[in-house]
């Protein structure tokens, strides 16, 4: 090309010169199209000036690959400005993955023979940024000698290219343990400040390194000494600190020497409280290091005393103003609030005012620390702050925010009612972001408050009136409105304002739930299922319930339509078993089974000791006596129903619902005393043919209620009996709300069903026992 | 460790990159335009250190210069924050009263001061007198 080539000076003018992107690609095109050519021509002269244009167009972003043999060609080439742009080229242009890299290993092994310092220098630059496992093998040796030669310009280089060489290939450290302790008496700081990276990466690598410079522990302090002792040097002192850079090595250096190491520790402790005290913290050097130093104290294992000044100067970080000297020391109280718990106590206050900071990195760090810091004394003060910040952190953080001060409430509530208040505003601020067991555990903490049931119920009802948008509450919600809406409905109770409350107005609210268009398929399915429960919690009747119910037997939703379609039949066919499948539920465990199976043999043995009293009294029953002793026969105590309340409705339903209808065996009434009546209602499910259900009602036309009622039963051996939970233990007075509890009685045998019930209650002030077997039984019941 | 240091002006055009742990050409221009987006979304009263990925930005503003240094978690954060500084101090000396176009004309002078403060991704020398030793010899020797 005729065309003399562009100085790179002229090329950058072009650049900027071009007004829009299309244009400089146009520059740079035609420009790398000269240097190509320029290349394959082979022009030894102007090489470098092409290549170190390729370097500039490469860093804007372009594909230069072709330069790679040409970088090999100049890093060959005798002239030093030549095998500077080379290794420069090297160093930008080729890696591990181009098979190129290989080539260079030649030349840098005769370069790093050569005694020029400077071609030293450049080549250990270059083989310490792109050498590879295999030129790390190889030049490992030349590394080496170049550590022990005298001047500090290479040496510096050399050192820290050992450490490339270790981090490649960590079988080559052997080599490079000798040198450093004699490395470590240089003044120079440069090779100082390598060597104590060279020890370190070392350190890090094999605990037989850390053993081996646990010696040097006493030489480190001494350089650290004299480093901060010695007035002012012009040499290295930066903002009146000698050598920050330096003292902060060797004190991570110590940190490393000295953890779990009782000896080394206790070297330390002086030094470090010095450094700690006369440390000028007025300006960014001197905190730095001061910072590091608390880092390694809090590390190693030092003195109590000097822990607490670690933490103070911590302390006084978080007063500081200036955000970045914040920032560490949120960071690092963040690492110690584990160890010293009580010392970080004392800085609350300012941690909580750390929340409000607009800065994002500062927030995040300072809300983590405030969740670490909330403890049984200052949890209601704690939460306050944490809501408040809930209500204006950016949306990243809410998540964080909220599951964190849900588990704190879990922790550490106070009263059983502020859990429930406090659960109860993060839902509403902050709904969506709740993880998913929230939900599950909240209605498990309501369901095992009874004094609070009242209470929750009417400010979920009005919570759920204000917003049905926050699928969580409304979930919650529709749940405890199913299950105590007989307790909404009547009276007042004295922890909330009066609110007065009409059916119609809580059937309504359901049915928003169920048709807005906001609502998740789960919570439509919460909702149903409350309508249903309703039912028989309500004193109207039911049409508008039905009415709902059967319209969405015909929903798109299939789990929707599956339900709408069991609970119509419960309304039809099934009418009589409502009342009982839709008692009020009994507290469900966490954990699920295996806890429902350690309750069950707790509650086994609580039966046994219970049952065991009877024996004697009973002295006419011997016959069906010997089945209270055992426990597989007797009577078992009522099995712990699923943990989810869509879990008990299926479970409660597994009675097929759309086969025909089962053989009626007609009731049976086995008691009568005193206007308290006992009916037996039985069901055989046609697909079970040895499963028979009874049902046991409890009915009373007296004037007095009957109060604790219960109700026990024993069968033989060979039949496997199931007491359901019963729906309550008072029967109210004047033909109320009869009792019901269900019993499932397997017999596989096929042999003749005999049935002994137990009754216990209080009545009329007195406090009756009956025993008796059941005769006339339906010879369907068994067959 | 040091992983990256980068020199972007406030248009997000590089000035200035150099890696010391290997990055895909094409994921660099991406990596180098997001870490200015965040730098850039910052105010005046923000702490400099933010949170990126997997490792640590931590940037300082000079002029319409942003110098970001990416470093991983063992580093400490306000000792990088003053070598920034130390960095531009030593170009100052150099170029005498350093800009941005000072960078942009020589930015293999620039690469060798920068190889001469920074090996792969360790600190190793901050004296001032000590790093431009050699590049002043380099001028002498290319003048005459």
């Amino acid at each position: 090309m005729v065309v003399p080539s562009l100085k790179l000076q002229d090329l950058i003018e072009e650049i900027r010169g071009a007004k829009t992107q299309a244009q400089e690609r146009e520059v740079i095109q035609k420009e790398c199209a000269h240097i190509r050519a320029s290349f394959r021509d082979g022009d030894p002269l102007h090489r470098h000036r092409q290549l170190a244009k390729l370097l500039y167009v490469h860093m804007l972003g372009y594909p230069a690959h072709f330069g790679q043999m040409e970088c090999l060609k100049l890093i060959a080439s005798p002239r030093f400005t030549d095998k500077r742009v080379g290794y420069l080229g090297a160093m930008l242009l080729l890696d591990e993955r181009q098979d190129a890299h290989l080539l260079i290993t030649n030349s840098i092994k005769n370069d790093l023979s050569q005694g020029i310092q400077a071609v030293q220098g450049l080549a250990l630059c270059t083989l310490s940024t792109v050498g590879s496992a295999e030129m790390c093998r190889d030049l490992a040796t030349e590394v080496e000698k170049l550590l022990l030669q005298p001047g500090p310009y290479v040496r510096k280089k050399a050192v820290l290219t050992a450490v490339h060489i270790i981090r490649k290939v960590p079988e080559l450290s052997n080599i490079f343990l000798p040198p450093c302790a004699q490395l470590l008496h240089e003044r120079h700081h440069g090779v100082l400040l390598g060597t104590i990276t060279l020890i370190t990466e070392l350190c890090e690598r094999s605990p037989a390194a850390l053993k081996h410079f646990r010696k040097v522990v006493p030489q480190l302090v001494q350089i650290l000494w004299t480093l901060v002792t010695t007035g002012y040097s012009t040499e290295h002192s930066i903002s009146g600190v000698s050598d920050p850079f330096l003292q902060v090595q060797i004190l991570r250096l110590l940190r490393i020497l000295g953890r779990n190491h009782e000896e080394s520790s206790e070297t330390m402790n002086d030094l470090l409280a010095q450094v700690a005290t006369n440390t000028d913290t007025s300006r960014n050097a001197g905190n730095a290091v001061l910072f590091e130093t608390v880092l390694t104290i809090m590390d190693i294992r030092s003195v109590a005393g000097l822990r607490v000044l670690a933490v103070n100067i911590l302390g006084r970080f978080l007063l500081n103003s200036d955000k970045n000297i914040r920032y560490v020391a949120l960071t690092s109280l963040l690492r110690v609030v584990q160890s010293d718990h009580s010392a970080v106590q004392r800085h609350r206050p300012t941690v909580v005012e750390c929340l409000r900071e607009p800065d994002a990195s500062l927030s995040r760090r300072a809300l983590e620390l405030s969740l670490a810091l909330v403890n049984s004394s200052n949890v209601r003060a704690m939460t306050q702050e944490l809501q408040s910040f809930l209500e204006s952190c950016p949306p990243d953080l809410r998540a964080d925010c909220a599951s964190g001060i849900l588990l704190a409430a879990e922790r550490f509530a106070p009263t059983k009612r502020w859990h429930i208040d406090t659960i109860l505003r993060v839902l509403t601020m902050a709904g969506t972001h709740v993880r998913d067991d929230a939900v599950a555990n909240l209605t498990q903490l309501i369901g095992g408050a009874q004094e609070l049931h009242a209470y929750s119920v009417r400010r979920l009802y009005s919570a759920l009136a204000e917003d049905i948008s926050q699928q969580p509450l409304v979930q919650v919600a529709a749940w405890c409105i199913g299950e105590y809406g007989d307790l909404l409905l009547e009276g007042s109770c004295e922890e909330t304002e009066p609110l007065q409350v009409e059916e119609e107005e809580v059937l309504a609210l359901l049915e928003k739930v169920l048709q807005s268009h906001m609502s998740l398929p789960a919570t439509r399915g919460y909702a149903l299922t409350a309508l249903m429960k309703l039912s028989t919690r309500l004193r109207g009747d039911n049409n508008r319930i039905r009415q709902v119910v059967s319209v969405y037997g015909s929903c798109l939703d299939v789990e929707l339509q599956q339900r709408a379609v069991e609970y119509n039949a419960l309304f039809q066919k099934y009418d009589h078993m409502r009342a009982a499948i839709l008692e009020k539920m009994p507290l469900v465990e966490r954990g699920g089974t295996q806890d429902e199976e350690a309750k069950e043999s707790k509650e086994a043995q609580h039966s046994e000791a219970a049952l065991v009293p009877t024996e004697p009294q009973a002295s006419k029953l011997l016959d069906l006596l010997d089945l209270l002793d055992g426990t597989s026969g007797a009577a078992q105590p009522p099995p712990l129903l699923g943990p989810s309340s869509e879990g008990t409705s299926v479970h409660l339903l597994d009675l097929p619902c759309a086969s025909s209808a089962p053989a009626s065996i007609p009731n049976l009434k086995v008691f009568e005393r005193e206007g308290l009546q006992l009916n037996l209602s039985f069901v055989r499910p046609p697909g079970t043919p040895a499963l028979l259900l009874i049902m046991v009602t409890a009915i009373n036309t007296s004037e007095a209620d009957v109060t604790h009622f219960v109700c026990q039963a024993a069968v033989p051996k060979s039949f496997q009996l199931q007491l359901q939970a019963p729906s309550g233990d008072t029967v109210p007075a004047q033909g109320g709300l009869p009792m019901t509890q269900l019993l499932r009685i397997l017999n596989p045998k096929k042999a003749p069903l005999r049935l002994k019930l137990r009754l216990t209650y209080n009545h009329f002030g007195q406090s009756v026992q009956e025993i008796f077997e059941v005769n006339n039984l339906p010879v369907e019941t068994w067959q | 460790m040091i992983k990256f240091f980068l020199m972007v002006n406030k248009q997000g055009q590089t000035r200035l990159s150099k890696y010391y742990e290997h990055v895909e050409i094409n994921k660099r221009t991406l990596l180098e335009t997001e870490v200015i987006k965040s730098c850039l979304s910052r105010s005046n009263d923000q702490c400099s250190f933010i949170e990126f990925k997997d490792f640590k930005l931590i940037y300082r503003q000079y002029a319409a210069l942003f110098i970001v240094v990416g470093v991983n978690d063992t580093e400490n954060e306000m000792a990088i924050y003053e070598f920034i500084h130390n960095f531009v101090e030593v170009l100052d000396e150099y170029f005498s009263r350093v800009s941005e176009l000072d960078i942009m004309f020589n930015l293999d002078k620039v690469h060798i001061i920068l190889d001469e403060m920074l090996l792969n991704g360790c600190i190793v020398e901050t004296n001032r007198a000590r790093i431009l030793a050699p590049l002043l010899i380099l001028d002498k020797m290319s003048e005459s």
